[in-house]
């Protein structure tokens, strides 16, 4: 719709305008409001085809897999694990820091890109931010089970106690964790909530049965859109952004510190922490091209999260590919430079020890593969993009595996020198977590709007008033 | 207010009507009770004359107040209650301690400013929304106006309204007492 009115007035059209008029609109096929609420709403509460219950069958097939293993595990202890005194963490940790950052990219979509007035992000946010949250209910499970007691998880949490009382040790980045993490579950959990409220109410008005409607009217607070209210709303979600944003970089940045202040050549390293943040967003980004790609295939919203979406999301792939590739070479730099003989033994065996497969299958996931997202064409193909976001998350959960057990393995002492393989325990635990979060998933596109509305519409009027501000009534 | 009072209500298909007809009312001299929305609509608080909004200062309180707990609460355990020697760190170890404190102040300022939201906005499970006119949560944008005094009439409101293109415009009799 915009491509005439560019040399229209070319004297009146400023620089930032005519790039919006030239670049394809926020939301295809110029829908209506009533449209929007219509399109997102229809498969809320609809009877499920057969892809989904096949998916969903799988997922639940998945998580109780893991959940017969978790059993196995707690009740016979922790060594049905291939672990051993050498290398202390391996799949557990390696799993939980990838799920973590997973959970980054939901963040970055909900709050930064919010601050940053990044209207593309409302196709996107809603499925983002459920992502957040299941990808850290599969991330806090692994240090649970890790504790191999994990009945008295409650000992990480500062309360008074018959032991002294004996504190926790705030020093130990490993009760900053326990707190972070804590923190950023309810934070993002708070801000998905608040902004589904609206969507919450839109469904309670819409509702055709007597139960859908009593649901959606107790989780919608009895919203109404009164002006005041969104008044207030509209500062309470900039707020969150804004309490978000260095929430995230605060989350990844203490994962990381969790290695960065030990001794151990390969993690004790300054660049850790943006290092984890570019990897988390990296990593979290392919998981929602990977989620969306197929949401909005089986879901018909072609028309919400167009190409576009994918393209600049792509974009952005690229664009913390590029900063994981110079951090692993910072890496190695460092380690050259260091003169420290361990820390470049550590990363010599890396690139060329007994887990070089591992390696060099992250180097090539997470900065060659990616590289073919600069052409257009591959961004514009659904299919490839597709492939290449499951390339990225195979490639991010290598390099935590790298990080972990290479850095482990061959310590400063070789009689110490240790292998490891995963038991069939791990592997399954691994695979619950998948089902954990393709269960919640699944549940989640069947009963809550995958797509902010009420965000939507505001910006796709936004958006057309960009394109024809002259006459604005352009909302059909 | 006590008394059973008149209301009207427009009910607008685009935002600008409903911008363009809030500014007319009140430049006529109406009272603004509310308008509904399907979304944010940018530029209604000003058309309103709605005031900023405090709820910012609850943020900053509350997340002040959770930092200044949580680094009292770190160095009351970690020098007074019982100091215990890690690795030969100080007692207090302060800069340790700021991962947390940077935590629980945002805890605490996310949960209070959400909380103060609820509250101020009388949102809770089971209140019952005030739908002055079908599909505002979908398509549709009303506005409700009062008249400060009796010489408004409803076919001067509705004049007021259709000007700006208002689908709907009705008298309401609001019941008394109810939460607006």
């Amino acid at each position: 719709m915009g491509e005439v009115l560019v040399g229209a007035a070319p004297a009146i059209v400023s620089g930032r305008k005519a790039r919006v008029q030239a670049a394809a609109p926020l939301i295809a096929g110029a829908k209506s409001l009533a449209d929007v609420t219509r399109d997102v709403c229809a498969p809320v509460g609809r009877r499920p085809g057969a892809a989904w219950w096949a998916a969903f069958l799988v997922a639940v097939a998945a998580l109780g897999a893991g959940a017969a293993a978790v059993a196995y595990q707690v009740a016979t202890g922790i060594g049905t694990w291939g672990l051993n005194t050498t290398v202390g963490w391996a799949f557990d940790i390696t799993n939980f820091v990838f799920w973590i950052g997973i959970g980054h990219a939901g963040t970055l979509i909900s709050a930064i890109l919010f601050l940053l007035r990044q209207r593309w992000r409302t196709s996107v946010n809603r499925a983002a931010e459920a992502m957040t949250l299941f990808a850290v209910m599969c991330a806090g499970i692994f240090p649970l089970i890790h504790m191999g007691r994990p009945w008295l998880a409650y000992w990480v949490l500062p309360y008074p106690n018959f032991r002294g009382p004996l504190w926790v040790n705030f020093r130990s980045p490993l009760a900053w964790d326990a707190f972070a993490i804590s923190t950023y579950f309810i934070i993002s959990a708070t801000f998905w909530y608040v902004g589904l409220l609206p969507d919450l109410a839109t469904l309670r008005d819409r509702a055709k049965t007597a139960l859908g409607r009593r649901l959606a009217g107790f989780f919608s607070l009895g919203w109404d859109g009164s002006a005041r209210t969104w008044h207030r709303y509209e500062l309470v979600y900039l707020l969150l952004a804004g309490l978000a944003t260095p929430l995230v970089v605060s989350v990844h940045t203490i994962v990381s510190w969790d290695f960065a202040t030990s001794v151990i050549p390969g993690w004790h390293a300054t660049i850790f922490p943006p290092y984890f943040v570019a990897g988390a967003i990296f990593s979290g980004m392919a998981m929602v091209l990977t989620l969306m790609i197929v949401a909005r295939t089986v879901l018909g919203l072609q028309d919400y999260i167009t190409v576009g979406h994918v393209d600049v999301m792509a974009r952005l792939v690229i664009a913390t590919s590029g900063m994981v590739g110079l951090a692993y070479l910072t890496e190695f730099f460092t380690a050259a430079y260091s003169g420290n003989a361990y820390e470049q033994f550590v990363f010599l065996n890396r690139a060329a020890g007994p887990f070089a497969w591992a390696y060099w299958t992250m180097v090539a996931c997470n900065v060659l593969v990616p590289q073919l997202l600069w052409f257009r064409g591959v961004r514009h193909n659904m299919a490839l993009v597709f492939v290449l976001s499951l390339f990225v998350n195979v490639g991010m959960w290598f390099e935590r595996f790298v990080i972990i057990v290479t850095s482990l393995h061959r310590d400063f002492l070789p009689a110490n020198w240790a292998g490891y393989t995963p038991t069939l325990i791990e592997v399954a635990t691994f695979v619950g977590s998948f089902g954990l979060f393709f269960t919640l998933f699944l549940l989640f596109c069947r009963f809550v709007p995958v797509i902010a509305i009420a965000e939507v519409k505001g910006a796709m009027v936004a958006d057309r008033h960009e394109r024809a501000p002259a006459h604005a009534e352009h909302v059909p | 207010m006590n008394t059973a009072e008149t209301r009207y209500v427009g009910v607008f298909e685009r935002e600008d009507d409903l911008v363009g007809a809030t500014r007319a009312a009140r430049a006529a001299g109406l009272r603004i009770v509310d308008a509904y929305t399907p979304y944010a609509v940018h530029g209604l608080d000003a058309a309103m004359g709605l005031r900023p909004s405090r709820l910012a200062l609850v943020c900053l309180v509350a997340g002040a107040t959770g930092a200044v707990l949580k680094l009292w609460f770190e160095l009351w355990t970690a020098v007074v209650d019982w100091p215990l020697d890690v690795g030969g760190k100080p007692h207090n170890s302060l800069p340790a301690f700021v991962p947390i404190t940077f935590e629980v102040m945002v805890l605490f300022a996310g949960l209070a400013t959400v909380s103060a939201l609820f509250l101020v906005a009388g949102l809770r499970p089971g209140r019952r929304p005030a739908l002055v006119a079908d599909q505002v949560t979908d398509d549709r944008f009303a506005l409700v106006v009062e008249p400060a005094d009796a010489t408004a009439s409803l076919a001067s409101v509705r004049a007021l309204f259709d000007a700006h293109h208002a689908v709907d415009v009705r008298a309401r009799v609001e019941p008394a007492e109810e939460a607006s």
